[in-house]
């Protein structure tokens, strides 16, 4: 990756800016910080890689530019500035109003997604009507292009169908049609792949990157697979224990990792490991919201820990990347 | 998964390994559920004692003064103590005939629950265990029974035999015995396809300690809920029934009973007799359900039915 | 879907002959026709005439299919009390019962409906936790002295709705209904409270547990995503999945008003088939009996048969399968 292009390009505003976003979830135990202080950008048209073991908080920093962050949860601090306005501070049906139609969401089962007893099309048209003040032709009419659209074969004739009458790829490519209908700024991908069988996976894959790509679309894509990633993303986020540990062009990232954590996930890919080496694993479990470990939450897991992980490590920035681990890898460092 | 409990502070020794422990702790963790628990035994202790307390025999028609009829509640009698409740028609102290009306339901209630209880267990367990044409039959009535309202069942079967206080309990048996042949016949085919039965099968154990000694308590927690709840429903159902006069003979009125022979009077605003008897029927029915709709949240029972 | 159809109506018709066949047995080998039938002063001789007459000595798989012939004829035989055909006394009766119970179910709907959003969308505000309190006291409260506490506070004590009877009648149909006059709805007022008490707590609890059910679902996230407004979530997307089991269970629950009928007709004097059928077992009219539990047979499957019906026509993941 080249400096060039993109020292070029930051000089734009980006579309959202997240900073110092924390929400919490009100447990029985008291309460407990999902995401802590998570900041960071993203302009028109890239793609964001936001990475983590489930818990880490990539959901819900999702679900929460989305404001779909409910009770018992609520954001605490921070601004989710998009297009300059924060959403944190809009009203239920301000953000209804952006919701849908300027940043839309794919979620990650696609068998749970779609309402099982309303037809496609009642899913598809509402959602248009929810934003634009068309007629019921209208927005069937464009309900039907948007599923031609993401590769459904004679939409005309399945626009009328009920979910549980398609596979678990049509289902999703039909979520996916639902997001593009007002072809939003921002997607937030949820794991949209995790449910789906590989060869599907790659077709999905494929079919957004070249809708966003068209549309000048910016993405999140939220998962826990870095293959995915690798092969997708512009930039990575990767988010331990409720904050982002690292962060910077995927390449980079990829290649030289600095986190600890980072490392250690690159280590536990399959494609990574020669042939008949054992697989990497990262010892233990990602720690409980409620029960948080003091200063660096990988502390525990981390073999390279030592008492000055004990305070909260700062973050080291390095070029446009940046991470925060008090012991970063060396560079050619493979574990 | 009750780790996140705030009841279970740290301090607390390791669980008691006994479930019924473990149920009973939860149990009294909502005090609706205690309190209904209370009254209930303390209804059952009225019941049981309430000869001894009560100033009348409202059924030695000796102790029965035409003279005192329909007095209002708080009425002197003539023999001197206070008609707390007032009378009915007959110069019954209410009072007196409300605590022998609750020997009545009560006795009813729960004697038929107890015979369907067994009844039903024995049927559901050895259906369970059967399997094959046998079960795919019990199970075909127990649906087709429990497809039609109980109130109706038993008005069919009070029809042929009369009324009768072991009519309206053999009526309540057959009536409710489907319910816990269900219950049953689930959580037997839940522990069947565990292991330790298995292995006792292969052991050559004989086949009915199987279903007694394992089975059997297994289905236990379960099946306590379910007659919690089916004895409100019977006592409801006895005085219903009594209430329409197919029930229990007015030689032994329950509840029901005492509701029915204050229906004529209650037009001309004597509220009494049929107000007080209710309203004892009312506090049951609630103490049981308050009981059984706790217990039934402590006990998931919901799966099984 | 035809096959399916088929199926269920055979299934059907079994379980109505299963249950005559029980109810001829109860009737005439547990208790005793000849008993009821011919008066006690009866000598010998008449009292055989009279056996013979009635088929009585004949064996009892011939009796019964003579009785089932008569059955499917809608022959009864005569009540004893009214000296009418048996079915055309009760038919004459049912419309009352029908109308009782269909405007206890409007009423239920009505309040537990709402009731039973409200209650699952806060379940911790307090109105909602007094609902539920509400509703155990709705499930534990007996029928019957519901009945006569609504008639002791309502007609007795403030005289807003009368005690009994059908009031004003109306012809709908050519079929007389209360609820055609505003002095047969004043008639039908405290009957359905009583009957529809009960009911409410259900349907409220019911729609609650498909609420608390429903709104964790990924769809109604997907659904806000998407940026619908909240009533469109609610009353399509959470509604309409709610409904399939609440329609389930209120097309049962049809079946126990109408059972529950006996209750609530004897108290106000509802001249419907409740009434009548506790009137007959007090009176002993035997044919009246049999035929009113061959036609409370019949309704109930009847009913079982258009709920499932209704399931599967709410239900689109049940309509395909079931191919």
């Amino acid at each position: 990756m080249t400096h060039g292009p993109i020292a070029a390009r930051s000089s734009e505003a980006p579309l959202l800016d997240v900073r110092g976003l924390t929400v919490a979830f009100r447990g029985e135990g008291g309460e407990g910080i999902a995401i802590n202080d998570v900041s960071f950008s993203l302009r028109r048209g890239r793609i964001l890689g936001l990475v983590g073991e489930s818990g880490s908080g990539k959901s819900v920093t999702g679900l929460s530019i989305m404001g779909l962050i409910e009770n018992p949860g609520r954001i605490a601090a921070g601004q989710i500035l998009f297009d300059g306005t924060d959403l944190a501070r809009l009203s239920d049906e301000e953000m209804r109003e952006w919701r849908g139609k300027r940043i839309a969401m794919i979620f990650q089962d696609p068998m749970m997604t779609l309402n099982p007893v309303l037809r496609i099309s009642t899913q598809l048209i509402e959602t248009v009507l929810a934003h634009d003040k068309v007629s019921q032709e209208e927005a069937r009419a464009r309900a039907r292009d948007a599923l031609g659209q993401v590769g459904i074969p004679r939409p005309d004739e399945r626009l009328d169908s009920y979910p549980h009458e398609f596979s678990g790829g049509m289902r999703q490519r039909v979520s996916i049609a639902i997001a593009l209908l007002h072809r939003p700024d921002l997607i937030i991908a949820d794991e949209p792949t995790t449910a789906l069988d590989v060869t599907i996976q790659a077709q999905i894959l494929s079919e957004v990157q070249r809708l966003t790509e068209r549309h000048g679309t910016a993405l999140i894509w939220v998962t826990h697979d870095l293959s995915i990633v690798c092969g997708l993303a512009d930039e990575i986020a990767v988010m331990y224990g409720g904050r982002i540990v690292e962060h910077g062009p995927v390449g980079e990232v990829i290649r030289n990792p600095r986190h600890r954590y980072t490392n250690g996930l690159l280590h536990s890919v399959p494609s990574r490991n020669g042939r008949g080496q054992r697989l990497f694993q990262i010892p233990g479990t990602a720690p409980s919201i409620f029960a948080m470990p003091q200063g660096c939450a990988f502390r525990p897991r981390c073999e390279a820990a030592d008492d000055a992980c004990r305070a909260l490590p700062s973050r080291r920035a390095d070029g446009d990347r940046w991470h925060s681990c008090a012991h970063p890898v060396q560079e050619g460092c493979v574990r | 998964m009750t780790s996140l409990d705030p009841s279970d502070s740290d301090i607390a020794p390791p669980r008691s390994r006994s479930p019924a422990r473990r149920i009973w702790r939860a149990f009294v963790g909502s005090r609706l559920a205690v309190t209904g628990l209370g009254v209930l035994l303390g209804l059952i202790l009225l019941a049981v004692f309430g000869p001894l307390v009560v100033p009348q025999d409202p059924y030695d028609l000796m102790q029965l003064d035409v003279l005192d009829g329909q007095l209002s509640p708080g009425s002197p009698s003539a023999a001197g103590y206070t008609y707390w409740l007032g009378t009915d028609d007959q110069g019954r102290d209410m009072l007196s005939g409300i605590v022998y009306g609750l020997r009545t339901s009560l006795m009813v209630g729960v004697v038929s629950a107890l015979a369907a209880a067994i009844l039903g267990t024995s049927i559901g367990i050895f259906a369970a265990y059967r399997g094959g044409r046998i079960e795919a039959l019990v199970m075909r009535v127990i649906d087709l029974q429990l497809s039609f309202p109980t109130i109706l069942i038993a008005l069919m079967i009070l029809a042929v035999l009369g009324r009768g206080v072991m009519n309206v309990v053999l009526a309540l048996v057959i009536v409710e015995w489907a319910t816990y042949a269900r219950v049953a016949r689930s959580v037997a085919m839940v522990e069947r396809r565990k292991e330790y039965i298995e292995a006792e099968e292969c052991l050559v154990i004989p086949r009915w300690r199987i279903l007694f000694q394992h089975l059997l308590p297994n289905c236990l927690p379960p099946l306590i809920v379910i007659a919690t709840v089916q004895t409100g429903r019977a006592i409801t159902l006895e005085a219903t029934l009594s209430f329409l006069g197919i029930g229990v003979p007015i030689t032994e009125p329950s509840l029901g009973l005492l509701i029915a022979n204050g229906y004529q009077y209650l037009l001309s605003g004597k509220y009494w007799i049929s107000l007080y008897p209710g309203l004892m029927l009312l506090v049951i029915i609630l103490a049981i359900n308050l009981v059984g709709d706790h217990l039934r949240d402590v006990i998931n029972v919901r799966r099984l039915q | 879907m035809l096959a399916w159809f088929a199926r269920r109506i055979v299934q059907s018709l079994i379980v109505v002959v299963a249950m005559t066949i029980i109810v001829f047995l109860a009737v005439n080998v547990i208790g005793d026709p000849a008993a009821i039938l011919i008066s006690p002063d009866a000598n010998q001789i008449e009292r055989e005439r009279i056996i013979a007459q009635l088929g009585l000595d004949q064996p009892l798989w011939r009796q019964y299919f003579s009785f089932l012939a008569g059955a499917l004829q809608g022959n009864f035989g005569n009540s004893f009390v009214y000296g009418m055909p048996a079915l055309q006394v009760i038919l004459e009766r049912m419309p009352a019962t029908i109308e009782l119970a269909i405007g206890t179910m409007i009423v239920s709907l009505l309040f537990g409906v709402p009731l039973g959003l409200y209650t699952g969308l806060h379940p911790e505000s307090l109105p909602a936790k007094i609902a539920m309190s509400g509703s155990i006291i709705g499930f534990s409260v007996p029928v019957f002295w519901l009945g006569l506490i609504l008639i002791l506070i309502f007609s007795v004590q403030f005289g807003w709705f009368p005690a009994g009877g059908r009031g004003e009648t109306g012809q709908l149909f050519g079929i007389e209904w209360s609820f055609m006059t505003g002095n047969g709805l004043r008639h039908l007022a405290l009957p359905v409270m009583t009957l529809a008490i009960f009911k409410i707590s259900l349907v409220m609890r019911m729609v609650r547990a498909g609420v608390r059910d429903v709104l964790p679902q990924e769809y109604v996230k997907f659904a806000r995503a998407k940026g619908l407004k909240r009533p469109r979530i609610l009353y399509v997307h959470v509604l309409k999945n709610i409904m399939i089991p609440v329609v389930t269970i209120i097309g049962l629950e049809f079946g126990s008003l109408i059972a529950f009928s006996v209750v609530t007709e004897s108290i106000f004097a509802w001249p419907g088939m409740g009434k009548l059928i506790i009137d007959s077992i007090n009176m002993l009219d035997r044919p009246m009996i049999v035929a009113y539990l061959i036609i409370i047979v019949f309704l109930f499957v009847a009913i079982n048969l258009i709920v499932d019906i209704l399931y599967t026509l709410l239900d689109p993941r049940v309509r395909l399968s079931s191919f």
